[in-house]
């Protein structure tokens, strides 16, 4: 080791000095003092007034928590006390009345197992018909909020104040009112989930249309393409691919809503759900959300795989 | 514009030639279209027999309807303004309680759902799999397990957003996780940082900036959300209405909805005024 140290000290002398070595040892220049001194201090002042700014933050988040707490009557001596219940519920939840355990009788579990599928079929169809109506009404309002393609910006105001009531109302409100004006069943979920979608949707699709690509449009407006025209030929190329999309996550969204409309009285499955639950018929309850869990888990397993092919062919 | 006026007539059959898929129709994609819009069509058609719509009463119903907005106008509170404002004020902190609860529970979870935290899949698929399970289930039905747990009131509210919050945060927080630019790890890593200065400096804060816009939006999303436990007795505004709704006093409904629209817009531009500012900081120069 000792020996070949000189050779190859000389053999390194001898190479021509490599590029990169220079870069590295020349790359770490020290700036003079009275300079370092100057960044220094303005690096200290940036930390320091951002860790200010961060104090001042969880202050104003720990006040208004605690705020909250006092308002919403947070308790955490009942919750303590109680949270056993909740675990000993969802133990009660995979229990028969016999005291065995859910799985070792399946047949007993899911005894109306008939009835629930019907019912959760019910639901997705009114989640179908809802966003599917939504999506339709949604697609023609939207090209008359986008600034882009519509002159008059009243109509564009007029129709974006419209979505935004349609989508900040929750759905569930419109359905107790529309159980009040039709009556009970499914009707009324439809009707509440059909007025939620065109509001969600038309904002989507509203933000798409706004950022189209105008070369086209503008095209076809030289060459003389009435209003229906261009959006049929320019717009609508551009934005079907994301607007399917959307219309699919809808979708999907809507059938986990479906699933609570029944409570008050809208249809599916939600109406058997809630008599289960208080009338505490633990293992029809748990039979249930093991259903629904299932068809909302395949939906969004399926809606998924369809929004990517849909979207990978509209890229390449 | 002159040189387009005097240029020669379009060669048209030179274009079709050279350009021939443009001007014959894609028959075999008409046809799959036409066919998938058929069998929607048949379904949708399909359900409105299924659910034997009652078109007389659908008739009715919008009458009704007509005349349940005209009774609308003028919204009044009906004395009960104090109490309006006191259920509006439980639903706002029902939705920033649970929220924050929420994304307390999900943060150690999303972490262990990462791929590039936990790259064995038989570790992290099942935590995957419990948060879509535990978010296939409604606030609502939550709302309605938790009151058989705590009791009925607020309480039982922010523990139903918590649950069905820590379910979606926790896919997010793995999803931003998993899309965090390995390039600032692996430069602390190459400057000699140990794994816990990898993670302080190197992931930490790309992720906490769009963590804390997640919980935002989310609380944003939620003031919506916990209007409507109180329809089942989980505490908020959303009980009032409900009750407003069943009785007939539409000038109090209105009231009670505008009241809403008007604490979801306030918190809507708050929030967005703030994610602005989080997403601001993050894109400025370091």
């Amino acid at each position: 080791m000792q020996s070949n140290r000189p050779e190859r000290e000389r053999d390194r002398a001898r190479e021509p000095a490599r590029p990169m070595k220079v870069a590295v040892s020349s790359a770490v220049v020290r700036l003079p003092d009275r300079q370092l001194a100057a960044v220094l201090a303005a690096y200290r002042r940036a930390a320091r007034a951002k860790r200010l700014q961060f104090i001042i933050a969880a202050a104003v988040l720990v006040v208004l928590i605690g705020l909250s707490a006092v308002q919403a009557e947070v308790d955490p001596k009942t919750f303590l006390a109680k949270i056993g219940g909740f675990f000993s519920y969802f133990d009660r939840l995979l229990t028969l009345d016999t005291g065995a355990r859910v799985w070792t009788d399946p047949a007993e579990w899911f005894w109306s197992l008939k009835r629930s599928l019907r019912l959760i079929g019910e639901t997705i169809l009114m989640a179908y018909v809802g966003t599917l109506t939504g999506a339709i009404v949604a697609f023609c309002l939207n090209f008359l909020a986008s600034p882009n393609l519509t002159g008059g910006a009243t109509t564009v105001w007029l129709t974006r104040r419209f979505l935004e009531f349609c989508r900040t109302v929750p759905d569930i409100i419109f359905a107790l009112v529309f159980v009040v004006a039709f009556g009970l069943g499914p009707l009324p979920g439809v009707l509440a989930i059909f007025i939620h979608s065109v509001g969600a949707l038309g904002k989507q699709f509203f933000e798409t249309t706004e950022n189209i690509d105008m070369k086209p449009v503008e095209g076809l407006r030289a060459a003389g393409a009435s209003w229906v025209e261009t959006i049929r030929f320019a717009a609508l190329p551009q934005v079907l691919a994301s607007f399917t999309s959307f219309a699919l996550l809808r979708f999907e969204i809507n059938v986990r809503g479906a699933t609570v409309l029944g409570f008050v009285g809208a249809g599916g499955i939600g109406q058997d759900l809630m008599e289960a639950i208080r009338k505490f018929y633990y293992s029809d309850v748990s039979a249930i959300l093991v259903l629904i869990i299932a068809v909302v888990m395949a939906i969004d397993i399926s809606t998924g795989y369809l929004r990517r092919t849909l979207i990978g062919r509209a890229r390449s | 514009m002159t040189a387009l006026a005097n240029a020669p007539a379009i060669d048209v059959d030179a274009l079709k030639t050279r350009h021939g898929s443009a001007f014959s129709a894609n028959w075999r994609a008409r046809v799959i279209t036409a066919m998938v819009i058929c069998a929607m069509l048949a379904l949708y058609v399909g359900a409105f027999i299924y659910f034997d719509v009652p078109w007389g009463r659908l008739l009715s119903g919008s009458s009704q309807l007509v005349w349940f907005v005209r009774e609308m106008v003028p919204p009044d509170p009906g004395g009960h303004l104090a109490t309006y404002l006191n259920a509006l004020g439980e639903t706002l902190a029902i939705s920033l309680l649970g929220t924050l609860l929420g994304a307390l529970f999900a943060l150690p979870l999303g972490v262990l759902a990462a791929r590039n935290v936990i790259p064995a899949a038989l570790l992290r698929l099942p935590v995957k799999r419990f948060f879509d399970a535990v978010r296939g289930i409604d606030t609502l039905i939550w709302a309605l397990i938790w009151i058989n747990v705590v009791g009925l009131g607020p309480f039982a509210g922010v523990l139903a957003i918590a649950t069905s919050d820590f379910g979606a945060l926790g896919k997010l927080f793995a999803e931003i996780i998993e899309s965090a630019d390995q390039r600032e790890v692996e430069g602390v890593r190459a400057s000699g940082g140990r794994r816990l200065a990898e993670v302080r400096f190197g992931l930490l804060p790309q992720v906490l900036p769009v963590f804390a816009g997640q919980v935002l939006y989310f609380i944003e999303s939620n003031t919506r959300s916990a209007t409507i436990i109180g329809v089942v007795g989980a505490g908020g505004i959303g009980l009032h209405l409900a009750e407003q709704i069943r009785v007939l006093e539409w000038r109090q409904v209105s009231f009670i909805i505008l009241l809403i629209l008007a604490a979801v817009g306030a918190i809507d531009f708050a929030s967005g005024r703030l994610r602005a500012a989080i997403a601001g900081r993050r894109s400025a120069p370091h």
